[in-house]
C-alpha cells in the first residue's frame, strides 16, 4: 500500500503531470466555452465532437497548403463553422431534432475526415514554444501554464472574451433569455432561432480553434482518432459546471486531470492495466456528473425546439 | 368534398415524393462529386457497391446477415425513442452484450441448442445492464441519458478490451488462440445459430430473429396499453405522469429494453454472424460500427419498426458493398460518407413538411379569425 501512496506523490510532484493536464484542459476549454454558449441558448450541441474533428482536419489541410500556422488557424475555424452551419441551419431553421442532426454530423465528419485524410495525407508541424519570462519559472505550474506552444495562450483571450460576450453584452443577454424562456423572448422581439443559430456558430468557432490547437499545440499530426470522444467530455464539463463559465472551466480541469493522471502513471513506469486506465477519464466524468448533475439547474428550455405558436 | 380531399392527399403525397427524391439526389450527387474530385469514377463505385452487396455469388446472403444485427439495434432504439429517451450508446451496449454472451456461453456450456439460447439470453442481459447504468444515472442522479450512454460506449469498449486481456474473464486459453492476443475462444459448432443455405447464399438465422423482433415491437408499440403509455410518456411526460405512467419505471424499462436489443444484436453477431463478425469469437472492436449504423437506421425510419426493415437492408448493402469499393481505387470509407450524407438528406423532408403544415394551419386559423 505504501507503494500506492508513493506513486500518487510521484505523480503529483512531477512537472509533466501538470503540463499534460494543462494541455488536455486547454483543449477541453476551447470546446467547452463554445458549448456553454450554445447550451445557454438552449441547444445540447453533440456535434461539438464533429466540430473539433472538422476543425482539426481543415487546419491540418490549411497548414499543408500554406505552411503557415496562422492560415491553419483560419482554416480550422472555417472547418468548425461549416459543421456548425449544418447543425444550426438544420436544427434551428428546419427544426429537425438537434440530437439526430448532431449525431449524424459526428458520424459524417468522422467518415469524411478519415476518407479525405487517406486521400490527402496532410503534413503538419507543431507550433513553436513560447516561454513567458519569470512566470514560466514558477515551480510545478510555471511550465504548464506559461511554457506551452503559442496556440495555448489564445485561451487566455478566449475564455475572458466568452465571459464578456455571455454576461456583459446585449447579445449574450438575449442569448441566455432564449435558452430560459423562448416564448417570452419571442414576444419581446428577439428572433429565438436566429440567436440559437448564432450560438451554435460561436461553438463552431471555438471548437474549430480547439481542433487547430490540438494539432499545432499538442499532438502535431492529424489522425481520424485525434479527438476520440473528448468532445463529449467537454459537454459533460458544461453540465458538471452547472452551466456557468467558472464551473465549466473547473470541470475541464478536473476531467483533464484524469486524462493526465492516466499518462503520468504509465510515463513514470507504474504497472496498471492500460485498458482500465484509458477508461478512467470517462468514468471520472460519469462519476462527476452523477455527483453534481442533480444539484444544478439547467437552462429551462434546454434541448427544446422552438416553433412559434407551439409549446 | 371527398374528391377535393383525395386530390389534396394526392398533392401531399406528390410533395413528399418530390422532397424525398430531391434530397436523396442531392446526397448522391454530393457523394459522386467527392469521388470524382479525389480521382475516382462514380460509376465504378456504384457498380462495385452493387457487386459487393447483391450481385456477386453469396453476397446477398452476407448482406442479409449484416442487416439482421443492424435491424435489431434499430428496433431497440425505436422502443426508447418512443418513450422520449435518447439512447445513443448502442455501440457499447452491443459490445457488452456480446461480451456477456461469450462469458456465460463458455461458463455454462450446456448442450448445443440450449446453449445458443443461453448465449442470446445473456446478450440481452449484458446490453440491458449497460443501458441500465445510464437509466440509473438518469432517474436517480439526473444525468442526461444522451451524454451518459455516449460516455459508456468508450468505457464499455475499454472494459471489454480489459476482459479480453484476462484469461479468467474472456481471453482464450493459450492453446486456442495460438499467438493471437485479446481473442476469446471460438464458439463450438453446435453453439452457433444455424445458417441454412438458400440459392447458394448462407442465410443467418439472426435474420428471422430480427424481422420477428421488428414486427413484434411494432405491434407492441401500436396495439398494446403498454405501448400506448410509452408513447404518451414520449409525447407529453407531464400528462403521462398525471395519468399514472411512472416516468421512472416506464422510462427505465424502455431504456433497458433498448439496450437489451443492442445486446441481442451483439450475441446474434457472435453466434450467427460468421466471418463478417469476428468468426464466432469476441475480438476488440467487435462491434465495428453496427451499433451506430443501427441507430442511424432508427432515425431514418422515423421510429417506425416496420420501416426500419428495408432501411436496415439498404444500409447493410452500403456496408457489404464497401469491401468491394477498394478495388476501384477509391477508399472504402467513402460508404461512411455516403451514409452520412444520405441520413442528413433524409432529415430534411419531414422537417420541411412540418414547417409548411404549421404555416398553413396558422394561415387557416387567421383566415377563420
Amino acid at each position: 500500500m505504501s507503494g500506492f501512496f508513493e506513486a500518487v506523490i510521484d505523480i503529483f510532484t512531477s512537472e509533466s503531470t501538470y503540463i499534460n493536464g494543462a494541455l488536455f484542459a486547454g483543449f477541453l476549454a476551447f470546446a467547452a466555452s463554445g458549448e456553454l454558449v450554445a447550451e445557454r441558448a438552449g441547444t445540447i450541441n453533440i456535434s461539438v465532437e464533429g466540430m473539433l474533428l472538422g476543425g482539426a482536419f481543415t487546419s491540418a489541410v490549411g497548414y499543408h497548403l500554406t505552411g503557415s500556422t496562422i492560415a491553419a488557424m483560419a482554416a480550422g475555424v472555417l472547418g468548425g463553422v461549416i459543421v456548425a452551419g449544418v447543425q444550426a441551419e438544420m436544427s434551428h431553421r428546419l427544426s429537425a431534432d438537434q440530437f439526430v442532426v448532431g449525431l449524424t454530423l459526428n458520424i459524417l465528419v468522422f467518415g469524411l475526415a478519415g476518407f479525405l485524410d487517406n486521400e490527402l495525407e496532410p503534413d503538419t508541424e507543431l507550433a513553436s514554444r513560447w516561454e513567458v519570462p519569470v512566470l514560466s519559472d514558477i515551480p510545478l505550474l510555471g511550465q504548464a501554464l506559461f511554457g506551452q506552444r503559442w496556440p495555448f495562450y489564445l485561451l487566455y483571450l478566449l475564455v475572458p472574451f466568452t465571459w464578456w460576450v455571455l454576461y456583459r453584452t446585449r447579445w449574450g443577454l438575449e442569448l441566455r433569455s432564449v435558452g430560459e424562456n423562448p416564448q417570452s423572448a419571442d414576444v419581446s422581439g428577439i428572433d429565438v432561432n436566429r440567436r440559437r443559430r448564432q450560438s451554435i456558430y460561436y461553438a463552431g468557432l471555438t471548437s474549430g480553434l480547439g481542433g487547430w490547437f490540438l494539432i499545432f499545440g499538442q499532438i502535431g499530426l492529424f489522425e481520424d482518432s485525434v479527438v476520440g470522444g473528448r468532445g463529449f467530455i467537454a459537454i459533460a464539463a458544461v453540465i458538471f459546471g452547472g452551466w456557468t463559465l467558472r464551473g465549466t472551466i473547473a470541470g475541464c480541469v478536473i476531467f483533464a486531470g484524469a486524462l493526465s493522471f492516466r499518462l503520468s502513471v504509465q510515463g513514470l513506469g507504474y504497472e496498471v492495466n492500460s485498458e482500465l486506465l484509458q477508461s478512467l477519464p470517462f468514468i471520472v466524468t460519469l462519476a462527476g456528473m452523477a455527483v453534481f448533475a442533480h444539484r444544478v439547474r439547467p437552462p429551462a428550455a434546454l434541448a427544446q425546439p422552438f416553433v412559434r405558436g407551439l409549446k | 368534398m371527398t374528391e377535393g380531399a383525395s386530390s389534396q392527399r394526392g398533392a401531399r403525397l406528390g410533395e413528399w415524393l418530390f422532397l424525398y427524391g430531391l434530397s436523396i439526389l442531392a446526397a448522391l450527387v454530393l457523394s459522386a462529386l467527392l469521388v470524382e474530385s479525389t480521382g475516382g469514377a462514380w460509376r465504378s463505385v456504384v457498380s462495385a457497391l452493387i457487386d459487393g452487396s447483391l450481385r456477386k455469388p453469396a453476397r446477398w446472403g452476407e448482406t442479409l446477415g449484416t442487416a439482421a444485427p443492424i435491424l435489431l439495434v434499430a428496433v431497440g432504439t425505436i422502443v426508447s425513442g418512443r418513450a422520449g429517451l435518447i439512447n445513443i450508446g448502442q455501440e457499447g451496449q452491443l459490445l457488452v452484450g456480446a461480451a456477456f454472451a461469450t462469458y456465460f456461453g463458455f461458463l455454462i456450456g450446456g448442450p448445443g441448442p440450449f446453449n445458443v439460447v443461453v448465449i442470446l439470453f445473456f446478450g440481452v442481459v449484458g446490453g440491458a445492464l449497460w443501458a441500465g447504468v445510464a437509466a440509473l444515472l438518469k432517474f436517480w442522479r439526473n444525468v442526461p441519458e444522451v451524454l451518459s450512454t455516449l460516455l459508456l460506449v468508450t468505457v464499455g469498449g475499454q472494459l471489454v478490451a480489459y476482459g479480453l486481456s484476462q484469461s479468467w474473464l474472456l481471453l482464450a486459453p493459450l492453446a486456442d488462440r495460438g499467438n493471437r492476443n485479446q481473442v476469446s475462444s471460438q464458439l463450438a459448432d453446435d453453439n452457433r445459430l444455424p445458417r441454412p443455405e438458400i440459392f447458394g447464399n448462407e442465410i443467418s438465422f439472426a435474420v428471422i430473429l430480427a424481422v420477428v423482433a421488428a414486427v413484434l415491437v411494432s405491434i407492441l408499440l401500436s396495439r398494446t396499453v403498454w405501448g400506448f403509455r410509452l408513447r404518451m410518456l414520449g409525447r407529453n411526460p407531464r400528462a403521462a405522469q398525471r395519468s399514472g405512467v411512472a416516468q421512472t419505471r416506464y422510462g427505465a424499462t424502455a431504456l433497458m429494453l433498448s439496450g437489451g436489443f443492442a445486446g441481442l444484436a451483439g450475441a446474434a453477431m457472435l453466434a450467427g454472424g460468421g466471418f463478417a463478425f469476428g468468426n464466432y469469437q469476441l475480438v476488440p472492436g467487435f462491434a465495428t460500427n453496427i451499433g451506430w449504423t443501427g441507430l442511424l437506421v432508427a432515425l431514418v425510419a422515423r421510429e417506425k419498426a416496420l420501416v426500419a426493415i428495408p432501411v436496415a437492408f439498404i444500409f447493410a448493402c452500403l456496408r457489404t458493398g464497401s469491401s468491394f469499393v477498394g478495388a476501384t481505387g477509391v477508399e472504402g470509407r467513402i460508404t461512411d460518407v455516403i451514409q452520412g450524407f444520405l441520413v442528413l438528406a433524409l432529415l430534411v423532408p419531414p422537417a420541411v413538411m412540418f414547417l409548411r403544415d404549421r404555416r398553413r394551419s396558422r394561415a387557416a386559423a387567421t383566415d377563420r379569425a
